[in-house]
Order: C-alpha cells, then sequence, then structure tokens
C-alpha cells in the first residue's frame, strides 16, 4: 500500500505543479457557472413565475428535479472532454520522457502504480467537484433542498467520473504520444456515450448496447435513484479498464 | 566469493536483430565490474535485463541470489538503477522526486526525510534541493540520478553510463563518488570510456556485437591481450647503434625510437627483458638513464579486440 501511496502523492505533486490542473479547473467551473445560472437557474426562475399564480402547480415544482438534474447529466457530458485531458499524461509522458525505466524498476508492483495514477486523477476530479458544491449551497438559502438526492448525484457523476478516467489511463497506457492519448480517449468515451442512443430499442443488440453505454446509467442517479445496477456498471467499467491497463503495461514483458 | 550476479546464457532479441547472445558472467559481492563496448555493443540492454525493466529472450539471470524473472520485486529492491541519460521526473523538486523514490522503494515513512538527507549530502545536493529538476545542469541531473539510485542503500548498483555528458571536472566527482560507494557495495557501470573503466573498476567485462570478447583485469588485459610487453628506454648513445643492438636482443619485436633518448621496445610474448637490457647498455659502455615498462593502453586492448573479431 505504501508503493500506492507513494506514487498518488508524486502524481498529485505534479497535478498541482503543472499549469494543467488549474487550466482545466477554471473552465470547467466556468463552464458550469455558466450553464447553472443561464440556463437551470433561469429556467427554475420561469418555471417558477409561471406557477406562482397556481399554488397546486407550485407544490409540484421541485428544485431538485429541475434545476440539479439537468444540472448532473449536462456533468456527464462535460467529463467526457474534461478527463482525457487529465490522463493523457499518465502512462505516455513516463514513456515518453524514459521515467517509465525509473518507475518499472523500483520495486512496486504495476497495480501499485496503476492504482496510484488512477486515484491522483480520480482526487483532481473530487476537488473539482468540490467547488460545484457552491450551487446546492446557494440553493439551499433559497428553498429547502433534499441533500439525499443531491449526494446521489454525486455518487453517480463520481463513479462516472472513475469510468471515465480509468478509459483514459488505458489510453495513455498505449502510446508515449500524449495528443493521441488524449483522442483515444475521447474516442472511445464518445463511442461509449453514444452507443446506447440508436432508434430501434426493442431489439436484443439494441439493449445489451444500450446496457453498456455509459450514459444510459446516469440519469436514474441523477434523478436521486441508487439502483446497484448503475453502482456496479461503473465500478465495472472502471475495473475492467483497469484491468485492460495492467495488461497493456504486462506486455513490454512478452513483446519485442 | 559470494556471487551478486549471475547470468547463464542471456540472449535478447529486438525482434531479429539479435542486441546479445548468449552472455554468461558472475559477478561478486562487492566487485566493481566496467562493462566496455562500442555503441550498440549491447550493453545497456544487458543492464536494463540486469535492472528488471525487460526479460530476456531466454537465458537466466540472478541477483543477490533471487531470479530475475519469478522474483523481480525482491530483485528490483535489492538494486538501485540509473538509466542511460537519467530520466527524471522534471516537475518535481530534487527534494520531492527523492522522497517519492525513498516511498516507492520501500523505505519507512519515519525513515524517509533521513535517507533524503543523507544521499543529498553524499551526492553533494544540498544547494539545489528545493530546485525544480527541470532548473537543473546535466552534472545535477546526473548527480540526482545517482542519488535516487542509492536511497534505499541496496547492494547492488547498476549504473548505465553514468558519466555521459559531463564536463571533466563533473565526471571527476562522479568517479570519486562512485568509488566512494565501492566498498560495501557491488557495482556495474557500462562506460565506452576506456580510462575511466581502467581507473574505476577491478574488472572489465568487454562486449562487442553482444557477446562477450574479455573479461579480466584491466592491467591483465593490457598485458594478455597486448601481446607482449613495452619498455619506454633512456639510453645516452650512438642513435643507430643503440638501436641495432636493442634490435638484435632475443625476443625483441620492434624498436622506435621517440627522440633524443628515448627508446620503446615491444617484445613479443610476456618475456622479461629488463636484464637483457641492462646488461647490453652496461657491456656498450652508454649510459641506461631511465626504464619503464610500459602496459598497452586499454584503447589499444580494446581496439585489437574488436578489430580481431571482425578480421
Amino acid at each position: 500500500m505504501s508503493g500506492v501511496s507513494a506514487v498518488l502523492r508524486k502524481e498529485l505533486t505534479i497535478y498541482f505543479a503543472t499549469p494543467i490542473f488549474y487550466f482545466m479547473g477554471f473552465f470547467f467551473l466556468l463552464i458550469q457557472g455558466f450553464l447553472f445560472f443561464f440556463i437551470y437557474f433561469n429556467y427554475f426562475q420561469t418555471a417558477s413565475f409561471q406557477v406562482s399564480q397556481n399554488p397546486q402547480l407550485a407544490a409540484m415544482l421541485d428544485p431538485y428535479q429541475v434545476v440539479f438534474r439537468s444540472f448532473f447529466e449536462d456533468l456527464g457530458f462535460i467529463f467526457l472532454l474534461l478527463t482525457p485531458i487529465l490522463t493523457m499524461r499518465l502512462l505516455a509522458e513516463e514513456k515518453r520522457s524514459g521515467t517509465s525505466e525509473l518507475i518499472f524498476t523500483y520495486p512496486l508492483p504495476d497495480w501499485a502504480v496503476i492504482l496510484g495514477k488512477f486515484l491522483a486523477a480520480l482526487v483532481v476530479l473530487a476537488t473539482f467537484l468540490l467547488f460545484t458544491l457552491c450551487y446546492p449551497i446557494i440553493f439551499a438559502f433559497l428553498t429547502k433542498m433534499d441533500w439525499g438526492q443531491i449526494a446521489s448525484g454525486y455518487v453517480g457523476v463520481l463513479l462516472l467520473g472513475g469510468a471515465c478516467l480509468a478509459l483514459g489511463l488505458f489510453a495513455s497506457s498505449l502510446t508515449q504520444n500524449q495528443i493521441i492519448a488524449a483522442i483515444t480517449a475521447f474516442a472511445l468515451l464518445l463511442l461509449f456515450w453514444l452507443i446506447g442512443a440508436q432508434q430501434d430499442v426493442g431489439s436484443a443488440p439494441a439493449a445489451f448496447l444500450s446496457a453498456i453505454s455509459l450514459r444510459e446509467h446516469l440519469p436514474n442517479l441523477a434523478k436521486g435513484v441508487i439502483d446497484t445496477k448503475d453502482l456496479l456498471f461503473y465500478l465495472c467499467f472502471t475495473y475492467f479498464f483497469l484491468f485492460l491497463t495492467k495488461r497493456q503495461l504486462e506486455s513490454r514483458r512478452w513483446r519485442v | 566469493m559470494d556471487a551478486m550476479i549471475t547470468v547463464q546464457d542471456l540472449t535478447k532479441y529486438y525482434g531479429l536483430t539479435q542486441a546479445i547472445s548468449r552472455l554468461t558472467f558472475e559477478v561478486g559481492k562487492g566487485e566493481i565490474v566496467g562493462f566496455l563496448g562500442p555503441n550498440g555493443a549491447g550493453k545497456t540492454t544487458t543492464l536494463k535485463i540486469l535492472a528488471g525493466f525487460m526479460p530476456p529472450t531466454s537465458g537466466k539471470s540472478f541477483i543477490n541470489g533471487y531470479d530475475c524473472l519469478t522474483d523481480s520485486l525482491a530483485v528490483r529492491r535489492s538494486l538501485g538503477y540509473l538509466p542511460e541519460t537519467a530520466p527524471l521526473y522534471t516537475e518535481l523538486t530534487v527534494s520531492q522526486f527523492l522522497r517519492f523514490a525513498a516511498r516507492a522503494k520501500g523505505v519507512e515513512a519515519k525513515r524517509a526525510p533521513a535517507e533524503v538527507d543523507r544521499v543529498i549530502e553524499s551526492c553533494g545536493l544540498v544547494e539545489v534541493r528545493h530546485s525544480l529538476i527541470s532548473s537543473l545542469s546535466k552534472g545535477f541531473r546526473q548527480r540526482v540520478g545517482l542519488a535516487q539510485a542509492l536511497i534505499h542503500n541496496p547492494p547492488l548498483l547498476i549504473l548505465d553510463e553514468p558519466t555521459i555528458g559531463l564536463d571533466p571536472a563533473q565526471i571527476v566527482d562522479i568517479r570519486k563518488l562512485i568509488k566512494d560507494l565501492s566498498g560495501d557495495h557491488t557495482v556495474v557501470l557500462s562506460s565506452h570510456i576506456l580510462p575511466e573503466v581502467s581507473q574505476l573498476c577491478q574488472r572489465v567485462i568487454i562486449i562487442n556485437k553482444g557477446q562477450i570478447i574479455a573479461s579480466d583485469a584491466p592491467e591483465n588485459l593490457s598485458r594478455q591481450l597486448g601481446h607482449g610487453s613495452r619498455q619506454k628506454l633512456e639510453v645516452r648513445g650512438p642513435t643507430s647503434e643503440v638501436m641495432a643492438a636493442l634490435k638484435n636482443l632475443p625476443g625483441v619485436k620492434e624498436v622506435i625510437h621517440q627522440g633524443e633518448t628515448t627508446f620503446l621496445v615491444e617484445s613479443g610474448d610476456d618475456l622479461e627483458l629488463r636484464p637483457e637490457i641492462a646488461r647490453l647498455v652496461v657491456a656498450r659502455g652508454w649510459d641506461l638513464l631511465a626504464m619503464q615498462t610500459q602496459e598497452f593502453t586499454l584503447e589499444e586492448v580494446f581496439l585489437n579486440l574488436v578489430t580481431e573479431e571482425e578480421a
């Protein structure tokens, strides 16, 4: 375990020492802020204005369902763009700069290196998400909040983020070029995002594709429904790509 | 003497290209061994395999009694490795990087700061300990590379071209550092600079085209493989007569006049010529001013070996 924490600490130091973290954080929060106040919040305002004449309708207007559901669902899409940038460096740069010769001759098992790097990226993503907590907190001053639903939404986006990062880490293990790693991760994520969106719902292949789509598992959690099916999907997706990364690292031992 | 490294029939192919072919050698505990060879001879490949970075195509290697393939973690715990060109995490400061190396190599969290201080001290990094590695000169980077190899006090050090790209003063520093380590560490280093190896190492393994072509102490190599010995004489007397007389001595292959009173006498085999020469000079009534056995330099040995191989 000390190996994991050593790698985690090193990766976090590099994240916080390089501008990429600050740039990504800045633009992420800028976009989030824009979406929140000009789209969701505006919509909520308009809706409340419209129902203000009708107390029955007003009672049904749930700020969570109106504002935060779309907030969490759109976060998923923003992660598609954000996570490849966070993970592209992790393994590709080690190979390019030759430091892979250091880290892989240190007495660290491969899984400790992978887990340390994955957790570091997850910590960075969680830090970004931590800043978005200001929205529910502001809302709590205006109206009564259901914190359970908020928690469910955050669990959902964090799990989705983890799945995206695992895929990005795998993409980074394939090449020594950061740009190619980012493009590969982005293309794969987009594929897994869109794969569930075909028209002929109901046929067996369509049901299967929709079941392995990253997008299809977020709405429930964003709605505030915690279903083990969705949790397990994201955890399995994450594990699967971490496993592929490990196999990819091991392949240097038998590849010429 | 116990063996620190045992290598049997080590072979490595990159695709269809053979990098090393059936290397077999041993390195004893506490020995300093130099790998010598022209560029592309297979030095780096051999060291990478020993350090556990990649496996051989076939053959076995043991370090400290552990199999490099099956006991990779135990092997990696017992060695410190400085890769060629000393790659480092340039985004970190020296002490951040060394702390990472210490923790990654299993040094306990409590002991890590003390170990970091120790290597910073011994590698002369005190003044740059809080500098970013990206801002360091080549010489300092090389020392940081050496420091991370030493951080967990391993019994074996594998250094790939430790002095490449340094200026002469830095080379002297690094050599001194390696020499200081020699007491309780086994050191394997590679180089294509011959004087360096002959100064530092107790034993030299010469590799060419992936095969070991010689392995011995530097002095022995120059004596045996230089084919005979060489005497440098200073004799005061008529030059041509001296030349002729020396040439007539049994066993002498060649006499070279090096100007003024200096002559170089090469003998065919490992023959003791000095008494003969002394008697000759005295008998002729010339003055013998100096006589010195000159060993063939490793350069000559090396070139001899490599060209013999090619012939």
